[in-house]
């Protein structure tokens, strides 16, 4: 039967090119090997199981072939007549079993040690949203350092209207910052669905749940820029929600975090300011853009029913109150989420400011930031 | 039946409403495999445009709301639509020929569980009519996606699960009472067919677990609804007790999809080998292990979800195990070859390739279970591979060769060989092309259930569609085959296959309306 035996021939082939070095490089065939002691100890499990299944499936494809063609009837083959052989079965249950003990102890190891998350030199909250990811370093108290990291790839790359970049899909506005050789711990949570939080040369991969938080760590040896994906489905946008991280030499991290604490300090300072209203629609078309055209469109319109138009909606042109609340505190139970604890208080003020004049609606009011820190201050 | 009390009427009634009133365990087996294979064309039609989409990177031809919908109704209808009919009505039309019994146990039953599966079925592509939308959640229909975040007719996916649900637990009912009542004088258990074998097993696992999938979906109906928070955290509740609950369905699902097919392929290999089966009591041995550790993997699809340790080790543990009891089988059945005298009829091509392809879909699994490699293996493309191994090659191979091994009995006549065989090999060829590369993509993490993907995959997604294309389509091959068999051909012997054993093959071919009507005794 020669077509079962180019099938093996086939096999071995990929088998072949999956292992040669070259070929995983051109062709993305394997594991990446990552860059922590974790990632690493992981690859070697993955190869170990790969080869027993290999040499596994020598045999057992071996002799299923060699049957295949040596007892054919159209060569004349008798058939026998045997079929039970309790000593034949015991020693086939048995060997396997001595073979999974021989797995099952590296990777309890591993395990082991994957769960081993203590004495961690950074820790980091790691927050799920639809759809994007948002980091949230857990420092010295009041000097926490927050911020989102969105997919930067264009409309007009996804939709085929430009070409495609290098890191097409796999590229974001703000990559997460590590230093390198430290011990980085991850606190996992959502605050919608469920999202999974996956950076392959890291081997991290920890689903973040809402309502729970999960842990993770890693401790990346090599610097450079690192991806990965969300890979639990979270709805539409589930393929556009990228993981990049960025891990630095220590002194780097340093000025990095020193400069995005500057920075939020800034932000705080901001909301004492004085703001005009043309300046808050300013700001807040590129909140909007970031945070709210997913659903509601770029133009106010929606997605109805799912998501209602701004446009001329009783909300967005009421009474600037109501307005407010709905997204402080969303609608519980539908896709509208708790913008409260995401947005600054500017980029609050300024996104309902823009959703008041802008996207076709006129309505000529205001809120500013301060006041929008009285209604939180007030809630609480 | 039209003829009322007419004791002399044996033949079915005419027209629709034979099929409608029917309680003939043929005619109700034929509509099931008809049914099954009109929810594969159009679940194979749902995977198409998948594929179409993921053809090249960038958005093509669907949104990706849309996309979400057909890798969620793709699922569905495969597993609940195609694969579980098809094992049922090869049940329904095989066990009472195979163990000598006149019907199944309770025919009124059996016409009802039939007949309310096309209206589930009509329910649930329906939403994909609706302003709403089809569900989005994926087959697995995670909270709170499924539930807080659905789409309205999430209601009518519920109503649609519940439905397959009753005439699931129905079927299974009248499958364990036929072969534990009806079976022939002579036909102790360990003379029964392994065919007959794995399904009672499959019909337990049924009777256990779908209730539990009936309750999953009635937490989800009321937490959507009457405001409950079983899967909420805010409320009290917890998403991943969702997930708990789901995969002690789902596992044993998964089993409930294979053993039947672990049957098909036990009768076909002996037949096509001339020689008996090799370890027949340690195959039903096998099945029944499998049967009890599908209880007790569930969360080896959880191991992300961030359980303790200890239950990382358990379940990574017991996962292992059951390569044991796949194993014997997969060696019993190379066994039963060696020495055997082998001839290649499409019946045999199908389990040969069953056994090549479904031991790959295996090594995988063992693969998988590994709880620290699976953290990289996890809803990526790697899964996606290992899971369509076992169940295109593995189960719907199987229900092709039971098709082509038992259609002459069906129809009393021969399907044409030779587009039988090329059948086989177009779908040989293109179950590999479209599948075998998405290992690659897993490993080199592609995510799955994504409609758009980064450059580093372009090159095998590309391939893995013209492969998808290509068994496709080869499945209009198989319709026109049958039907052609259906319409006529060279007439079958009752024995059919030389080297075919059991009670099926002691009726006349065609299979005359009404069967051991009078019991056969069994040596
Ligand atoms: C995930 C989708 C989604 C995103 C993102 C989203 N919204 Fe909404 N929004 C909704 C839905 C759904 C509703 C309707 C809720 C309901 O049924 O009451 C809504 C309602 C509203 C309303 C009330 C409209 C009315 O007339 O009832 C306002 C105002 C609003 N959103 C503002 C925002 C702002 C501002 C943002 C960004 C900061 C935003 N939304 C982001 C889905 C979304
Ligand atoms: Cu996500």
């Amino acid at each position: 039967m020669l077509p079962m035996n180019k099938l093996w021939l086939g096999l071995g082939g990929l088998v072949v090119a999956a292992v040669s070095p070259a070929a995983m490089a051109a062709w993305g065939l394997n594991m990446p090997k990552g860059i922590t002691g974790i990632s690493r100890e992981t690859y070697d499990l993955h190869m170990l199981i790969f080869w027993i299944c290999v040499a596994i499936g020598v045999v057992v494809y071996g002799v299923l072939i060699y049957s295949l063609f040596a007892y054919r009837k159209s060569k004349g083959a008798i058939p026998a007549s045997f079929h039970h052989s309790t000593k034949v079965e015991i020693v086939w249950t048995v060997i396997p079993f001595v073979i999974l003990i021989a797995m099952a102890i590296p990777s309890t190891r591993v395990l082991t040690q994957i769960y081993d998350s203590s004495e961690s030199d950074l820790d980091i909250m790691v927050t799920g949203y639809q759809w994007r990811w948002q980091y949230r370093y857990l420092t010295e108290e009041g000097e926490e350092v927050t911020f989102f990291s969105n997919l930067a790839t264009p409309e007009e790359q996804i939709y085929n209207r430009a070409e495609k970049g290098e890191n097409y899909l796999l590229e974001v506005d703000e990559p997460l910052v590590v230093p390198a050789n430290k011990k980085v711990r991850l606190l996992l949570t959502s605050a919608d669905v469920i999202h999974s939080w996956w950076v392959p040369a890291l081997s991290v991969k920890k689903d973040a749940v809402p309502g729970f938080v999960n842990e993770s760590w890693f401790n990346a040896e090599v610097t450079g820029t690192y991806r990965g994906q969300c890979t639990e489905l979270c709805g539409q946008d589930h393929g556009f929600m990228p993981v990049v991280v960025n891990v630095v030499e220590q002194a780097e991290f340093d000025a990095w975090l020193a400069e995005k604490q500057a920075a939020a300090a800034a932000v705080a300072e901001l909301a004492n300011q004085e703001w005009t209203l043309d300046q808050l629609v300013a700001q807040g078309q590129t909140v909007y853009t970031t945070f709210c055209m997913a659903c509601h469109q770029q133009n106010g319109q929606g997605l109805p029913p799912a998501f209602p138009a701004l446009t001329g909606s009783a909300i967005a042109t009421g009474p600037i109150a109501d307005h407010v609340t709905t997204v402080l505190n969303g609608r519980p139970g539908t896709a509208m989420a708790a913008y409260g604890a995401l947005l600054s208080p500017v980029d609050m003020a300024a996104v309902i400011t823009y959703e008041r004049n802008a996207i076709g609606n006129n309505v000529g009011d205001m809120i500013t930031p301060v006041e929008i820190l009285q209604i939180q201050a007030a809630a609480q | 039946m039209a003829t009322g009390h007419d004791d002399h009427h044996h033949g079915p009634a005419k027209g629709f409403t034979r099929w409608l009133y029917t309680t003939n365990h043929k005619d109700i087996g034929s509509m099931y495999l008809w049914f099954s294979f009109a929810m594969f064309l159009l679940g194979g039609t749902f995977a198409l445009v998948i594929r179409a989409e993921l053809f090249q990177p960038g958005l093509q031809f669907v949104e990706p709301e849309f996309f979400n919908q057909m890798t969620t109704m793709h699922g569905l209808v495969m597993v609940f639509g195609a694969v579980m009919p098809a094992f049922v009505g090869l049940a329904n039309w095989m066990i009472p020929l195979m163990i000598g019994a006149p019907d199944m146990a309770l025919p009124r039953m059996n016409n009802w569980s039939f007949w309310i599966l096309p209206f589930a079925f009509a329910m649930l592509a329906s939403t994909l009519f609706m302003e709403a939308g089809a569900p989005n959640f994926g087959w697995t229909f995670y909270a709170p996606l499924s539930t807080t975040y659905a789409p309205s007719t999430v209601t009518f996916f519920i109503f649609a699960i519940h439905i397959m649900g009753a005439s699931s637990i129905m079927g299974s009912i009248n499958i364990i009472a036929t072969i534990q009542n009806l079976r022939a004088p002579g036909m102790t258990y360990m003379k029964m067919p392994l065919f007959v074998w794995t399904w009672l097993i499959t019909a337990y696992l049924l009777i256990a677990v779908m209730p539990v999938l009936a309750g999953v979906v009635t937490m989800m109906l009321f937490d959507i609804h009457f405001g409950t928070s079983f899967f909420s955290a805010a409320g009290g509740g917890d998403p991943v007790l969702f997930q708990h609950v789901f995969w002690f369905f789902g596992h044993p699902e998964v089993y409930i999809m294979i053993l039947p097919a672990f049957g098909v392929v036990s009768e076909i290999i002996p037949t096509f080998s001339r020689k008996k089966l090799f370890g027949y009591d340690s195959m039903v041995y096998a099945t029944s292990s499998i049967a009890f550790l599908s209880f007790i993997v569930w969360a080896h699809h959880m191991f992300t979800t961030g359980m303790p340790l200890a239950g990382e080790l358990f379940f990574m543990y017991a996962t292992m195990l059951i390569a044991v009891p796949t194993g014997v089988k997969v060696f019993n059945w190379v066994t039963t070859m060696f020495k055997g005298s082998i001839s290649f009829e499409t019946p045999m091509l199908f389990s040969i390739a069953f056994v090549v392809l479904f031991t790959m879909g295996g090594f995988t699994g063992l693969m998988l279970a590994i709880a620290p490699a699976d953290f990289q293996y996890h809803d990526t493309y790697f899964v996606v591979a290992h899971f369509h191994y076992v169940l295109v090659p593995g189960a719907v191979f199987s229900i092709m060769a039971a098709a082509y091994y038992w259609l002459p009995k069906w129809t009393g006549n021969m399907y044409d060989e030779a587009l039988g065989k090329l059948h086989f090999w177009l779908s040989f060829v293109g179950i590999n092309i479209l599948f075998f590369p998405q290992h690659f993509l897993g490993l080199a993490g592609m995510p799955r259930r994504i409609p758009d993907y980064a450059l580093q995959f372009a090159d095998f997604n590309m391939v893995s569609t013209v492969g998808a294309f290509i068994f496709g389509f080869s499945q209009l091959l198989f319709l026109f085959i049958v039907v052609k068999t259906v319409l006529g051909g060279k007439k079958a012997t009752a024995q059919v296959w030389e080297g075919a054993e059991g009670l099926e093959w002691t009726v006349p071919s065609p299979a005359p309306y009404h069967t051991f009507t009078t019991p056969p005794l069994v040596p």
